[in-house]
């Protein structure tokens, strides 16, 4: 078995007295892809945040590649593992490439500037989500999909291990939501990487992720592989609707009653 | 791409720039004299009077213009980006209000003598900066709109306290007074130290500037990147004020300097830190030379307070740039 990217264990989250999770035991090796399902507050976004270190656990231990954020810092850190948000603000104005090569800045001693491999990687991350035209264009002039495409490929720009993805289908096309979702399952199974990615959609989670994490929202959780994981009895009662499965083959799909 | 070569460009044509805006601001005057004269009086050399002037009149006022203008838009520019808001300028969290209501205190006590003016004005700038930081920062968070309002507040307070003042004030000092408000730069002390804590500033700011182009997209973009934020937030709060609190020591509160420049410098040269920050402090410092020279010549023997001057010139000049059509592409 390969070294894991991220080990959590007995991990204890809580925002604002409210109950997360507790007890999480979570290990994402190379090529794993979790999808990680709740309702709207169950607090997803918080745990996201919480493995990307940026908040710190109420209990448990949580080591990247093998040490705790603590001991590698921020900067390390930031190359071993990269994180979308799920809001892209633009205080100040910016055009698309500068802003992909914020993506290289763990990378960079603290006075190098981008150099052309710094320029080529951002250029071959714009093409790969598909903006490669846009990269002289103002940000501000971009609409929502297209911002987070960027956000996106600010994020292949940075080249981590780990992969934490807060809503990556947000305003996005369904055929850039598959394309998206098919980028990172390529680059799980064939660059060896790992992808935890908040999705709201059981099927696409079915369909990318070979794990999935249930989150119940009152601190409860359920961790599995996601062909066990998701069924419509699961799902029923994680969103609090009944959903029916069909079936075709081998595929599932889950619709809503 | 964002190259080192063009930033260098940039910044050695604003440094020709600058050099030619004090050459004028040593030879404008009462006493006109020609590019020659003037270097020959800076050489020490020629005319007696000319030496006199040069040396031990212009030259020290025009460096102070120089200083505090690069000052102030170094500290809006940092301002702008610890606060994340383009409307920031270095008065905003209560620095030259604290500075008033001490330069103003000492006028009216008749602490008498510049020096003592200068003193109680630092100690207000310092004053109203630690009780921003005090209150804002008190549980231990850093949010922006906590910082804004309890500066602003503060700011508020100084401009009652300074009303109150004026109001209690004699006559014969009120000019005086007026003149510290609205900017002066005809009695600022010696430049060096101003000079000294710009260049020493702007390498501090600079060994910031790619973590400060991340803290401009927002705080937790900085943190998934490796910054360390909250270091970076307290490190540029102290610095701006630290500017700010110079700059308005020297030559009272001279607005739209700090507003201004690093807004037209992001206009016509973008965002990137490490070619805005040197390139505000350089059109700063320009900006501010012109504009105090044309106050002690435009209507000469009568002297404007300079800081009306950066507004008439400044507003025009961002208006017009405002209205250029929106680019959308830049190359």
């Amino acid at each position: 078995m390969t070294a894991p990217l991220l080990s959590a264990k007995g991990l204890a989250v809580s925002i604002a007295g409210k109950p997360v999770v507790h007890g999480l035991d979570l290990v994402l090796r190379p090529g794993d892809c979790l999808a990680i399902l709740g309702r709207n507050g169950a607090g997803k976004t918080t745990l996201l945040h919480t493995l990307a270190g940026l908040r710190a656990p109420e209990a448990g231990t949580l080591t990247l590649d093998g040490a705790s954020y603590a001991e590698q810092g921020p900067r390390r850190a930031a190359r071993a593992r990269g994180l979308l948000l799920q809001h892209q603000g633009d205080a100040f104005p910016a055009s698309v490439l500068e802003t992909v090569l914020i993506g290289r800045h763990p990378h960079l001693s603290r006075f190098a500037w981008e150099d052309e491999a710094d320029g080529r990687i951002a250029r071959e991350a714009l093409a790969a989500v598909d903006l490669a035209e846009l990269a002289q264009r103002e940000v501000h002039t971009l609409s929502g999909g297209e911002r987070q495409r960027v956000a996106l490929a600010a994020l292949l720009a940075q080249q981590p291990k780990l992969y934490l993805l807060d809503e990556p289908l947000a305003h996005l096309d369904l055929n850039h939501q598959l394309a998206m979702l098919d980028l990172f399952a390529r680059l799980a199974q064939d660059r060896g990487v790992a992808v935890a990615m908040v999705l709201h959609d059981p099927n696409l989670a079915l369909r990318f992720c070979n794990r999935a994490l249930l989150l119940h929202g009152d601190g409860t959780h359920a961790l599995g592989d996601s062909a066990e994981q998701l069924d419509a009895a699961r799902l029923s009662k994680l969103y609090g609707h009944p959903l029916r499965m069909l079936q075709d083959g081998a595929r599932r799909w889950f619709i809503p009653e | 791409m964002p190259t080192r070569r063009r930033a260098f460009a940039v910044l050695v044509l604003l440094g020709v720039a600058a050099l030619a805006s004090l050459a004028w601001a040593l030879a404008a005057g009462s006493l006109a004299l020609s590019l020659a004269a003037v270097w020959q009086a800076l050489l020490g050399q020629g005319d007696g009077l000319a030496q006199e002037v040069v040396r031990g009149l212009r030259l020290p006022r025009a460096l102070a213009a120089f200083a505090c203008g690069g000052l102030l838009a170094l500290a809006g520019a940092l301002m702008q980006v610890l606060l994340r808001n383009p409307l920031a300028d270095p008065y905003v969290l209560g620095i030259s209000g604290g500075a008033a209501v001490g330069a103003l205190a000492a006028m009216l006590l008749g602490v008498g003598m510049s020096l003592g003016i200068e003193a109680m004005a630092f100690a207000g700038a310092l004053g109203a900066m630690l009780l921003v930081f005090g209150l804002a920062h008190g549980d231990g968070s850093w949010s922006q709109a906590r910082l804004l309002l309890t500066g602003v507040i503060v700011a508020a307070g100084c401009g009652a306290a300074v009303a109150l003042m004026l109001s209690l004030a004699p006559e014969h000092k009120l000019r005086g007074m007026l003149f510290w408000l609205m900017g002066d730069a005809s009695h600022a002390p010696a430049p060096w130290s101003a000079l000294w804590l710009l260049l020493g500033g702007l390498v501090t700011a600079l060994f910031f500037a790619r973590e400060l182009n991340l803290l401009a997209r927002g705080a937790p973009v900085a943190a998934t990147l490796g910054v360390n934020v909250a270091r970076l937030r307290g490190v540029l709060y102290f610095l701006a004020s630290l500017l700010t609190a110079t700059a308005v020591t020297h030559i009272g509160s001279v607005g739209f300097v700090g507003l201004i420049v690093p807004h037209l410098v992001r206009l016509a040269l973008g965002n990137d830190q490490r070619l805005l920050l040197p390139a505000a402090a350089l059109a700063g410092g320009i900006l501010l030379t012109l504009a105090d020279t044309l106050a002690r010549t435009v209507i000469a023997p009568q002297q404007l307070p300079v800081g009306v001057l950066t507004a008439l010139i400044g507003v025009p000049v961002f208006l017009f740039l405002l209205a250029r059509a929106p680019r959308m592409e830049r190359a």
